[in-house]
């Protein structure tokens, strides 16, 4: 009996020491939910405070899953380049993109107020043809095609455009026109849009969508015309290549 | 590390099974596979085994691009020496290896030559490879040859002057890489001869976690003792699996071993960056048997001289002035997960407190964590890892090397300060 005692001791000892810490404080208590779990997504696309940081960031809530999904795993993949995201999602399975996917489509959050953007009466003119109409001499269609008559998105691949940062809409029309948003698919038709439009209307474009208010209780439009399905088959099948 | 002998040597090139050693390393095919195997035909049964070889020598993960297809090759690697790119080494004819028999393989498994009789570099880990029985080798050839044919040629490798120069090579083959198959010790269990067989040989562990300075003969031995070293290209070091003071795992719990390489986290660490790959493509999935034979090896290692850690700051009145600003800094972005008093919520959100990452010397993985944040891997014992918010977009450098500073030295933690030097190194680093 005697000679118990110290081997307990050490034994305790020897358990302390692996753990290697003193654990005195009690474990933090988190909770079992994809809220939870995305907490690393909402530091950039969340809804608080984004001064300083160029406002740059898109909102992802409610914006359709397929679209969602699809630029998950194109980060993942690097068809769409941009490394913070690559770096994120590099361990995930498309099953757990999928699950992200789906939370963040379903997500209500409020959208923030437009922004104020000062824009000449031509440019505003020049925006809402394109946006509205689009340009058939140039094959480009209207905004309003694919993004829906509220231009709140199509489900379940094509985004919403209200609601998004001005500088972010240029930045991805930009790298629409040099190949640089989806590599190695240069029959998506994004790009081949993006690349009929001059610099002056992609910034008339990103300008006044930044500028307009997010219409109430709208979300995606149901689906796409079949001219459009067909045109743009690469994101409709996945946008990925497999 | 033993050597084996010659005789052994000419034995297995010619071919022939040593029994003891067979008997000793074959590990047990997972369940349902081995009643499939059971059934098959002795070619189908080696196909089987091989498939499960090729994931625990993790082929996959260097031989496939990123998102590309499995085997064919064209990922590139980075390394001081030059850009690797890998091959294609499905049984493609013109482009991958259809045209390989066994024994060429044999050849680049286990004496790092390719088949036309060349040197091949050791971005190729067969100075580990080598240790693996010709039965294994030609096991994985079997299930690369089964595979379907991709037919993809992949850009030629980019290596560096003087690096370039093949006698260089030869002579840092002559130096420094002995072949030679696995020898079980004798005075040690079967399963720690299997566990080291598995770590030093198909695991290949000692290629990220040691020092390998190919062909810079001059900056220092090859030190076969797993020490710890700054990952080839990339801003991540592979700590020393022989040091406590880094990964290594003489006073770990078994089970916590076990859990972190096959579900990528544990109670007392997490793993990330190349590691937590190496979980998610090939530890997860080995066998219960073979999980554990690593544990119990790995566990076994002996304490290996510590690194010279940089020093943690004499507490002066400006130090605690600096610590009381990275305080603040933890209070805001860390302390919801990671808790006031660093104890985190282990198994999900690391503890920080006696966390060996954190104080690691030299700091780059703690740096990478904070700036490009991450989620543990996703295996089939955590199928939903909570992850770790990038702050890259943030916080400052400035910012981060208080942060990392203060929680280096507090709740008993002490260790170096984080300079901004070393963030912002940090923050372009290679993939």
């Amino acid at each position: 009996m005697k000679r118990d005692i110290p081997v307990t001791f050490l034994f305790a000892i020897a358990l302390a020491h692996a753990a290697g810490f003193a654990t005195a404080a009690t474990p933090i208590e988190v909770p079992n939910t994809m809220a939870e779990r995305v907490k690393p997504c909402v530091v950039c696309h969340g809804l608080e405070e984004k001064t300083g940081r160029g406002n740059y960031y898109p909102r992802i809530a409610g914006k359709p899953e397929g679209y969602l999904f699809n630029q998950l795993r194109n980060f993942r993949d690097g068809r769409r380049y941009y490394r913070p995201m690559a770096l994120l999602l590099e361990n995930l399975t498309d099953q757990y993109l999928l699950e992200m996917a789906v939370y963040f489509s379903t997500l209500e959050q409020p959208y923030p107020p437009p922004e104020r953007v000062a824009l000449l009466p031509a440019k505003t003119k020049l925006a809402q043809k394109l946006v509205n109409e689009g340009d058939p001499a140039r094959n480009i269609p209207a905004c309003t095609e694919c993004h829906g008559q509220e231009l709140m998105g199509t489900a379940p691949f094509v985004p919403g455009l209200l609601g998004l940062p001005r500088v972010y809409m240029i930045a991805q029309f930009g790298a629409w026109k040099s190949g640089g948003l989806m590599r190695g698919q240069t029959e998506d038709c994004m790009s081949e849009i993006a690349k009929q439009l001059t610099a002056e209307e992609t910034s008339a474009i990103a300008a006044w969508l930044a500028s307009q208010p997010v219409p109430r209780n709208s979300g995606p439009a149901a689906g796409l015309s079949a001219g459009m399905a067909e045109r743009c088959a690469g994101i409709v099948h996945g946008g990925a290549r497999r | 590390m033993r050597r084996r002998s010659a005789a052994a040597a000419i034995l297995c090139l010619a071919g022939f099974a040593w029994p003891g050693m067979s008997s000793a390393l074959t590990g047990a095919a997972p369940l349902e596979e081995k009643a499939r195997a059971g059934k098959a035909a002795p070619a189908e049964q080696r196909r089987i085994r091989g498939a499960y070889l090729a994931r625990a020598a993790n082929c996959m993960g260097c031989h496939t691009a990123r998102a590309g297809r499995p085997y064919a090759g064209g990922r590139s690697l980075s390394t001081p020496f030059g850009t690797f790119i890998t091959t294609n080494i499905t049984p493609d004819m013109a482009t991958g290896i259809g045209g390989w028999n066994e024994e060429d393989f044999w050849k680049a498994m286990h004496e790092g030559k390719s088949r036309d009789g060349r040197p091949l570099y050791p971005a190729f880990p067969y100075t580990e490879y080598t240790k693996i029985t010709r039965e294994d080798s030609d096991a994985i050839f079997a299930h690369l040859q089964s595979l379907s044919p991709v037919s993809q040629k992949n850009p030629s490798s980019r290596i560096d002057f003087p690096y370039d120069f093949e006698p260089l090579l030869i002579l840092w083959r002559a130096v420094y890489f002995k072949p030679g198959v696995y020898q079980p010790d004798s005075l040690k269990s079967r399963e720690w001869n299997r566990g080291a067989y598995l770590v030093q040989g198909l695991g290949h562990c000692s290629a990220c976690h040691t020092e390998r300075n190919p062909l810079a003969v001059v900056r220092g031995a090859y030190d076969e003792d797993s020490s710890g070293a700054q990952i080839m290209g990339s801003n991540w070091y592979a700590p020393s699996l022989t040091s406590s003071a880094e990964a290594g795992s003489a006073k770990w719990p078994m089970g916590e071993i076990i859990r972190l390489l096959t579900t990528g986290v544990s109670r007392l660490a997490t793993t990330s960056g190349p590691m937590a790959e190496v979980v998610g493509q090939s530890l997860q999935h080995l066998t219960k048997e073979d999980a554990r034979a690593m544990a119990v090896y790995l566990k076994s290692l002996p304490e290996s001289n510590p690194r010279p850690k940089a020093g943690a700051p004499a507490l002066t009145e400006e130090v605690q002035k600096l610590f009381r600003q990275g305080a603040g800094i933890y209070k805001r972005h860390c302390q919801d997960c990671h808790g006031d008093a660093g104890q985190g919520a282990p198994g999900i959100y690391p503890p920080l407190a006696g966390n060996r990452a954190v104080t690691m010397n030299p700091p780059v993985n703690v740096i990478r964590s904070v700036l490009n944040g991450g989620y543990p891997p996703v295996t089939a014992g955590n199928p939903r890892p909570y992850g770790m918010p990038p702050f890259a977009q943030t916080l400052n450098d400035g910012e981060v090397a208080l942060v990392l500073s203060y929680i280096r030295n507090t709740w008993g933690n002490r260790a170096s300060f984080v300079t901004r030097a070393q963030v912002d190194k940090s923050r372009e680093g290679i993939h």
